[in-house]
């Protein structure tokens, strides 16, 4: 189980600093600027394909869909695999770019689909491709932050003796990157990868079907399908594309993710063997079926042919000690992160003078608390609810194995296709959209809670389960003392990666609509979608800010301090 | 003996006045090693002996050109040494295998970084693998093997380049007894068969019989910081037998000179070669428990020892080697219950009082050896009755710690306070909150 494995946002340093404050204004700037470049293009948008409600498309659909899931999850690679090395081995890049990495992370890029729209499209007038690579980008910047921090933990933290014996073997970079630092960062780039994947549908399917001021457009896909199901309230629409969807994950899940999450425990760095799940059908028959293996080894072979090729990079191995860094180049880096500082800031400051009152500001804050106790509420109940029944199947590994992958699996739904069901069901008994609209925050993501839970209680060591029993601990204190520091680091892993999510998923959750009927829960959330459908760019970039504002102080004051001191306090 | 003719054969590394030290601020430095000297000439195995801490392992790294060092002239066959050195191959004490790579790959990767074609790569491959005893064994992952499998692995993989030095960082001391024997042994008829594809091998470690039983030359080091403190030759024949007299009389011997006090104490030695800075104000003290400590002072008061053991005979008893044992008696020589003396170690008065005590009255005993000679103990205990709210944040003693040490050794001397200080019961210790305290019945203490 790779359930320890850590989000990557979890484990990155604690306390903001300076470099924090500098990235701060470079994001929040160049959020501004991808707002203006946009904005001037508020000109109508061509009316994409028109999509059919007849279920014999939704096979072809799903397809456009999961091909843009594919290409963003090349382009995060690419983009992985070049980014954090070079974040790892530059000092001074790594002093920038890592804050910001750990910044863009929090970023709620949901509020901000409609001008990446605007921009792909601008940048290609009148094709399709435009609207294509905007989306293809929502998944991307779910993605890549995440598996890039991955990465680059990897690279900081390469085991010394094996840093040692490449070095002493005198492997080149490029060896040395092949050979030791991408195969050690195997596991948890695959893992966070995974992680990412789930927030990758929900960003898919939200990014085919944009509306911004009074066009939509709409792209091929199940997204562009829901939405129109819902405007013209189909609910046999809308049933057959969570179908489509469920199967769509269920083939992504078998065919990739168990045979790549299999593949790379190969890669844990650990030497004791034992304990290696069954190998998932996929991955058994492809080392079955001789044309295929005699293929998969003509591939591992060219791939391993050309990770020893001997290429010296730029890129020199930092030696652990001896050459100070030159001041001189230090002095002129520092002058352009200054000189990029202050234009951040001269950015921030007209377009704060120009745009937002400090009422508004206010009162944008304030919505971010009505929905940060949306997100507090939705995660007590989550917990309240999932925990016992967590723990009750952990104790029963039987169960477990049975629960696991399906609470792994529905992870990976996109709540956002199960929302007009709520809907309806709040429509039709006239419920309060300010407390019913809750549930959908954290629909799917309450299985993290769950799995984390369960993965938890079957860890739980044998001995002390008999100890308890033998001491005759039961009832509540044996829930005090004895299970729930047990599972207390797990249960934060899950509750936290739910928590991050459900602020992402605000903005869709907040407000909800079937036909004619619209509802709206006050909260920072609709504010973000009320703007964009009205074209407000500054309260589009306000909610934002605000919106990575309170992600980024709940992970750096909560989330880290309490996962450290559960991780610290119940294990040795 | 044919090595007295080889010893004029061509020197490998030559190294001259070499210093390494960590930079703790502009003033001060942590000095690691310390003026050292060394030459290594083709077709000896040398052995670096020494207590952990006394920067053998940095030297090694130094020769394999992995480690700048901070002052000193390094040199292979003649050249500076400025980066790896090819002709030099490292065999690790954690073995630092691939866990991803097959045995073969594993033991391939230095031919791969060499450029080697793919052919001859494996052919080289497999003869070492055979060599070194692990014919059979190419496609297995390291995760199947055992220990000492694995230690193969790390040996053929070193050997397969045909380097002319082979280094050896404690390459057995992460073995169980029998499977580092039969290595040793397996490595040792290699090299008297001639059949080792290297001139020469380095190695560190720290048990001593292992340094007597396969070195020509061993270097003995001090610590704090890291100094050559003597040089033997080991006069006998391959293969050696533990049990000979005159390989007894070696081992003790070396004992002795282990156990020999620090020259900064006490005694004003102003022969001994370059004048010692002053005595640090702060010491690193061993990571020794107070079980280990009242366990070995039972023992050596118990029969058949009744007070006074030799080294050699209790290592053997313990099974234990001298890196875990001197420290115990260090530790106990510090505090005044023990002494060494010449490969011998003898309690003392207090520590006889020590092992009659019953439970309190051996806390009492501890604490009051404690504050006689552990200065920072004495330090933080002060410190804590002066306090209104008798509590003080830890952060300021390991401050001072790291003025005069490196970090790990702060680390660890801290955790030696922090155990000692509680078992002695003269004051608390909350982790979360990072600060000592009093207890109220430590409070109304003397």
């Amino acid at each position: 189980m790779t359930v320890l494995a850590l989000p990557a946002f979890v484990s990155g340093r604690r306390l903001p600093n300076l470099w924090d404050a500098a990235a701060i204004l470079c994001v929040l700037a160049l959020l501004i600027l991808v707002a203006h470049a946009a904005h001037g293009t508020l000109a109508p948008l061509p009316k994409g394909d028109t999509i059919t409600l007849d279920p014999r498309w939704l096979p072809y659909y799903a397809l456009r869909t999961t091909l843009r899931m594919f290409v963003a999850l090349i382009f995060s690679t690419i983009f992985t695999l070049i980014f954090a090395p070079l974040a790892a081995k530059s000092r001074r890049l790594g002093m920038i770019m890592i804050p910001a990495l750990d910044i863009l992370q929090s970023v709620p890029i949901l509020g901000f689909l409609s001008f990446t729209v605007l921009f792909f499209l601008n940048l290609f007038p009148g094709r399709v491709i435009g609207a294509e690579l905007a989306a293809i980008f929502a998944i991307f910047t779910s993605q890549a932050w995440n598996m890039t921090f991955s990465f680059y933990q990897s690279l900081t933290t390469v085991p010394r003796d094996l840093d040692e014996a490449t070095r002493s073997f005198r492997l080149s970079t490029w060896q040395r990157f092949w050979r030791l630092e991408v195969p050690f960062a195997m596991p948890g780039l695959v893992f966070n990868t995974m992680l990412s994947m789930s927030g990758g549908w929900f960003f898919v399917v939200a990014s085919e079907a944009v509306t911004v001021g009074n066009t939509t457009f709409l792209l091929p896909g199940i997204g562009s399908y829901v939405s129109v199901a819902l405007r013209a309230s189909d609910l046999h629409a809308v049933f057959y594309a969570i179908l489509a969807m469920l199967a769509v994950i269920l083939i992504y899940d078998q065919l990739l993710f168990r045979p790549l999450v299999a593949w790379s425990s190969k890669f844990r760095f650990e030497m004791t063997s034992g304990g290696d799940a069954p190998d998932p059908w996929v991955l058994s028959a492809l080392r079955r079926t001789r044309l295929l293996q005699i293929l998969g080894e003509w591939i591992g072979d060219t791939a391993t042919a050309i990770g020893g090729l001997r290429l010296r990079l730029p890129l020199a191995v930092q030696p652990r000690q001896g050459a100070a860094p030159s001041r001189l180049v230090d002095g002129i880096w520092f002058a352009f992160i200054a000189i990029l500082v202050a234009f951040s800031l001269w950015r921030i400051a007209t377009f704060v003078a120009a745009s937002i009152t400090l009422g508004q500001f206010g009162h944008v804050v304030l919505l971010g608390f009505c929905t940060l106790l949306r997100v507090a509420a939705a995660l007590v109940i989550v917990t309240a609810v999932w925990v016992p029944i967590g723990v009750w199947i952990g104790l029963r590994p039987r169960w477990a194995r049975v629960i696991q992958p399906i609470a792994q699996f529905l992870a990976a739904f996109p709540a956002n296709l199960l929302f007009p069901i709520v809907v309806i069901v709040l429509v039709r008994y006239a419920l309060n959209p300010n407390i019913w609209l809750m549930p959908l925050m954290i629909v799917g993501t309450q299985w993290y809670v769950l799995f984390n839970v369960v993965a938890g209680a079957s860890a739980f060591p044998g001995d002390l389960k008999e100890a308890s029993a033998n001491l005759g601990v039961k009832g509540l204190l044996w829930w005090r003392k004895v299970i729930i520091p047990g599972i207390l680091p797990y249960y934060i892993t899950g509750a936290l990666t739910a928590s991050g999510a459900a602020w992402n998923s605000a903005i869709v959750a907040e407000v909800a609509s079937w036909g004619k009927t619209t509802l709206t829960a006050v909260g920072l959330g609709s504010y973000i979608a009320d703007a964009t459908t009205d074209g407000n760019t500054a309260g589009i970039v306000l909610g934002v800010c605000v919106m990575t504002g309170f992600v980024l102080v709940i992970n750096r004051l909560l989330w880290r301090p309490l996962h450290a001191y559960a991780v610290r306090r119940t294990t040795f | 003996m044919d090595q007295i003719a080889r010893t004029e054969a061509s020197t490998l590394v030559s190294i001259q006045n070499c210093r390494q030290s960590y930079p703790k601020d502009a003033s001060s430095d942590v000095i690691i090693l310390d003026d050292v000297q060394l030459s290594l000439r083709e077709g000896e195995i040398v052995g670096l002996l020494g207590r952990s801490g006394s920067g053998k392992s940095t030297l090694l790294r130094i020769v394999s050109g992995l480690l700048k060092p901070t002052a000193g002239d390094v040199r292979w066959r003649g050249q500076p040494i400025t980066g790896p050195v090819k002709g030099v191959s490292m065999v690790f004490q954690s073995f630092a295998l691939f866990p991803w790579l097959t045995v073969e790959e594993n033991v391939a990767l230095g031919l791969e970084a060499q450029g080697v074609p793919r052919g001859e790569r494996t052919t080289r491959a497999e003869e070492a693998i055979d060599l070194i005893g692990l014919g059979g064994y190419e496609n297995a992952y390291p995760k199947e093997m055992s220990g000492g499998m694995r230690q193969r692995v790390g040996l053929a993989r070193a050997l397969v380049v045909h380097p002319d030095l082979l280094l050896m960082d404690e390459p057995f001391s992460a073995l169980d007894v029998l499977t580092a024997e039969t290595l040793r042994t397996d490595l040792i008829d290699l090299w008297s068969e001639k059949r080792l594809p290297v001139k020469s091998i380095l190695m560190v470690t720290h048990n001593i019989e292992e340094a007597v039983l396969m070195c020509d030359r061993i270097l003995v080091f001090s610590s704090n910081p890291g100094r050559v403190a003597s040089e033997l030759t080991v006069p006998f024949a391959h293969p050696r037998e533990r049990l000979d007299p005159d390989f007894r009389q070696m081992v003790d011997d070396i004992y002795a000179l282990m156990t020999r006090r620090p020259v900064e104490h006490h005694k004003p030695l102003g022969v001994d070669k370059g004048a010692p800075a002053a005595p640090p104000p702060v010491q690193p003290l061993p990571v020794v428990g107070t079980n280990l400590m009242a366990g070995l002072m039972e023992t050596i008061e118990g029969e058949p020892y009744n007070g006074l053991a030799d080294l050699p005979a209790l290592a053997n008893a313990f099974q234990m080697e001298a890196d875990e044992l001197l420290p115990i008696g260090e530790a106990l020589q510090m505090l005044g219950f023990a002494e060494f003396d010449e490969g011998d170690i003898k309690l003392t008065d207090a520590g006889k009082r020590f092992v009659e005590a019953d439970t309190d009255d051996r806390k009492a005993e501890f604490a009051a050896a404690l504050r006689a000679h552990v200065p920072i103990i004495t330090q933080i205990r002060q410190v804590l009755d002066e306090r209104w709210n008798h509590r003080a944040p830890a952060l300021r003693f390991r401050d001072e710690l790291e003025d005069h040490m490196s970090p790990d050794y702060a680390d660890a001397t801290m955790r030696t306070v922090i155990a000692w200080g509680r078992y002695a019961e003269l004051f608390s210790y909350d982790r979360e909150a990072d600060q000592f305290s009093l207890d109220d019945d430590q409070d109304d203490e003397d």
